[in-house]
């Protein structure tokens, strides 16, 4: 069987470009969406303190319109996405018992248009026309030529189009991995729920993305060959583009928040020491989220025109959505009824996430009723309520979720005084800065305004907002802190650091070796570690006797695909611009990108990736290094 | 599990799912299929909103000429047919023949791709062209990207051949004709739709 393949083995950076190991994926997507995350909440922090006091001027009105564009698009694409990505890369393989996701190399392939995709989008700072400033939405026809000229926009079209084709391999990479790859008896309904989440979280990806896709190219062709999709003068419509970017838009913001809901289960279940209450309640109200997710995306666009009963319909479709999410919660509190809580790091953001989500959902539904959202429309109101589900759910989550599985990543613990210091001063930040704007909000503030006037009654709020905003902040850098103060520690995090682990990445080593599992283990239920604990088992029973594992090569190959679409977005933006040497040299240089990235794909299928094989002598229990 | 542990001698009755590698690649690309419909569909949705923005462009009606796109939609869908041949040649372990109903298959894909670019050529010298109209943009987009996957698919294939011609059927390349063979069909049933949402019902209204 072993035919010993002779393979490349990388160290350094070269290691890492060329990884298609699952959990270093994990951990690349972790530093780039971290970093992004950063660079979103720095322009978070310039908009509050544009905004702490009446007509401010510490940014000019248009540095004011790319940085609250930059910071939706970056928080959302470039920080959240990725950061799910990474828990799921590390945890999902672990959870059901495989030793890798189905397609490695396509994982890789994810990550890396995904990461130049974002570099793109981002170099558009330092450009002389700036960063994209029609809003995180792009609204036609101000997102069009004839109001966004310069190039800003078509960073927005071209990165985030690289960018989704990465989010799209991935989602396809996890469903056919968690459809196929689960070891023998992990029934779907013995999966964890965070597998479960970023199943159905998967599957929205892979129909809402596309129509992203077809958005932003449509809105390309109407900026670079000059179209008319969303232009009304040549018949275009601006409509059009509300409701395509909608149908997606909508279904994302359930992928975000899905895998938050899992990470939430796992460890309010772990550190309540009990089986999560209604299990199989849980997984149908995911489906339900899910499915529901479509159907609702019109709830943005109430004032847009479309009619009562367009707007009615759309308005108890998303009503309905409180149902399941009300379910997902009492399950949360009933998981903790009785329990023997323990409050880590990680339980009290999964702890502190509930009463938050429940805010941000109840102003959903406020949001939810079409005659009253007129009123609630464009305004603070808004932006308190979404960012209620986005930091205070989603956020939190990852929080939570990186405290819980960090010592599986990396092998070491990080602090926990530090990490409860950092909570309480996000927490009481984050509330500080957004629920003052429900109340702005209905005092008629709008959102998306450069600055204000003195004497509205807006200067107070603003300011305790700016301050929270700063607390924010605050926790942010400790959390940094402590992952720089816990990186110096030995690496010598136990398999079961919580010792209340339930799920099968307990059974094995912290961080664990390339192949995950020496051998696979045979799941005998739900929670399957667990269960083998309340048997008075040590670990898993394996599935299978040791022997030799076949491994996927490492490839530079999904790099330089992703180099090649990078290329290409830059010649197609710039391709009336550059003239030196001959016109639309920009069109040759894409035509050279494109080859790049098809080149690199004929490469790929003509050249066979036989891999290698670890023979069981040379399986010892080394982890990532990282 | 190994890849290449049935690559010579011995093939298994089904050599497309013989392996976990195998079975993931048809599961994943059944998915892909599913985002593709997802793509198809919003293009489609944008065409039928914008596709009487006609201006001072031609008609549609007056536009099209039924008889080529008839001879296109002909050609498409026999390849399709011969694309079944070949996975039924696959079957049969049967190398030669499967390469000789794949090279049909290109061969008329190629062909449907020189119809539909005379086509374009056509309708630009009758001033529809790319920045007409709404209606003639959102056109050009939907038909446009249809013939970008015929384009890729026959690239695509071509390249299938060659490896079966060198390295002959086995559990790694089944697989890879079997999705191929699944993409075909996937864009010959978005052209049934091309067919109908924009050829004929251009016609009629």
């Amino acid at each position: 069987m072993a035919q010993g393949h002779a393979v490349k083995r990388y160290s350094g950076l070269m290691d890492w470009l060329t990884t298609v190991d699952h959990k270093k994926i994990g951990i690349l997507y972790l530093i780039a969406g971290g970093f992004f995350f950063l660079v979103g909440g720095l322009e978070a922090l310039l908009i509050r303190i544009q905004l702490w006091k009446p007509l401010n001027d510490f940014v000019s009105a248009d540095t004011y319109n790319e940085l609250i564009t930059m910071h939706g698009t970056t928080m959302i694409f470039l920080a959240a996405m990725p950061m799910l990505f990474a828990l799921m890369n590390a945890v999902v393989p672990l959870q059901i018992g495989a030793r890798d996701v189905a397609f490695p190399f396509v994982n890789a392939l994810g990550f890396w248009t995904f990461f130049f995709g974002a570099v793109l989008l981002n170099v558009s700072w330092f450009t002389s026309t700036g960063a994209p400033a029609a809003g995180w939405t792009a609204y036609a026809p101000l997102s069009g030529p004839a109001f966004s000229t310069g190039h800003g926009m078509d960073y927005y079209v071209l990165g985030l189009q690289i960018a989704g084709i990465g989010t799209l391999i991935g989602g396809i990479n996890f469903l056919v991995t968690i459809i196929n790859m689960r070891a023998p008896g992990m029934t779907f309904m013995r999966m964890p729920l965070f597998t479960w989440t970023s199943f159905i979280t998967s599957a929205l990806i892979l129909f809402a993305f596309p129509a992203l896709a077809v958005g932003l190219a449509a809105l390309m062709f109407d900026r670079v060959f000059d179209a008319n999709f969303f232009d009304p003068n040549n018949g275009g419509n601006a409509v059009l583009w509300e409701h395509i970017f909608w149908i997606f838009g909508h279904p994302e913001v359930y992928i975000l928040i899905l895998p938050a809901f899992g990470v939430i289960s796992e460890v309010i279940s772990t550190f309540s020491r009990k089986r999560l209450f209604g299990y199989s309640s849980m997984v149908f109200a995911t489906i339900l989220i899910g499915f529901l997710g479509f159907m609702v995306w019109a709830h943005h666009m109430f004032t847009t025109g479309l009619g009562p009963v367009a707007n009615a319909l759309f308005s108890i479709a998303t009503m309905l959505i409180a149902v399941p999410t009300g379910i997902k919660i009492f399950n949360w509190i009933f998981t903790m009824w009785g329990g023997s809580i323990k409050f880590t790091s990680a339980n009290l953001y999964a702890v502190g996430f509930i009463p938050t989500f429940v805010m941000g959902g109840v102003t959903g539904v406020m949001l939810a009723a079409a005659p009253a959202d007129f009123q609630y429309h464009d305004t603070y109101f808004v932006v308190a309520h979404f960012h209620y589900v986005i930091v205070g759910g989603l956020i939190l989550g990852i929080f939570s979720g990186l405290h819980y599985w960090w010592p599986k990543m990396f092998g070491r613990i990080l602090n926990e005084t530090l990490g409860k210091w950092t909570f309480w001063i996000f927490y009481i930040g984050f509330h500080l800065t957004f629920f003052i704007q429900h109340f702005l909000g209905l005092l008629g503030m709008p959102r998306r305004i450069w600055t204000y006037l003195d004497g509205l009654g807006f200067n107070e709020m603003n300011l305790i907002s700016t301050i929270g905003a700063i607390m924010m902040g605050i926790g942010t850098i400790m959390f940094i802190l402590n992952v720089v103060i816990t990186n110096a520690k030995p690496q010598n995090a136990a398999d079961d650091p919580w010792e209340d682990g339930r799920t099968l990445e307990w059974t094995i080593p912290s961080p664990p070796p390339e192949y995950n599992f020496k051998q696979t283990p045979l799941v005998r239920g739900y929670d399957a570690y667990w269960k083998e604990k309340m048997d008075g088992h040590k670990g898993m029973t394996p599935a299978e006797p040791i022997g030799s594992i076949h491994m996927p090569s490492p490839s530079i190959l999904p790099f330089t695909m992703s180099l090649g679409l990078f290329i290409t977005g830059f010649g197609l933006m710039y391709s009336r611009d550059w003239t030196f040497i001959t016109e639309h040299i920009g069109f040759y240089v894409a035509g050279l990108g494109l080859l790049i990235t098809f080149g690199s794909m004929f490469l790929r299928s003509v050249y066979d990736d036989h891999g290698f094989h670890i023979e069981p002598e040379e399986l010892e229990d080394k982890g990532v290094k990282a | 599990m190994s890849t290449h542990s049935h690559a010579e001698g011995h093939l298994p009755h089904e050599p497309e799912k013989a392996t976990l590698e195998g079975r993931n690649k048809v599961l994943g690309f059944w998915l892909f299929l599913g985002g593709e419909t997802v793509l198809f569909g919003t293009l489609f949705s944008a065409f039928l909103a914008l596709r009487h923005q006609v201006l001072d462009g031609p008609q549609p009606s007056e536009l099209f000429k039924l008889s080529l796109v008839a001879a296109a939609t002909a050609i498409l869908l026999t390849s399709s047919l011969t694309s079944v041949f070949a996975i039924q040649a696959l079957h049969n372990h049967n190398v030669k023949a499967l390469i000789n109903w794949l090279i049909v298959t290109v061969v008329l894909g190629l062909g449907f791709l020189g119809l539909e670019i005379y086509e374009f050529y056509h309708y630009v010298h009758e001033g529809h062209g790319f920045t007409t109209s709404a209606f003639s943009s959102s056109f050009y987009t939907l038909v446009g990207f249809h013939g970008a996957h015929v384009a890729f698919g026959i690239f695509w294939i071509s390249s299938i051949i060659g490896q079966l011609m060198k390295k002959g059927l086995t559990v790694v390349t089944a697989p890879k004709v079997y999705v191929a063979g699944m993409y075909w069909h996937f864009i010959d049933v978005v052209w049934v739709f091309i067919f109908t949402v924009v050829y004929l019902m251009g016609k009629v209204v």
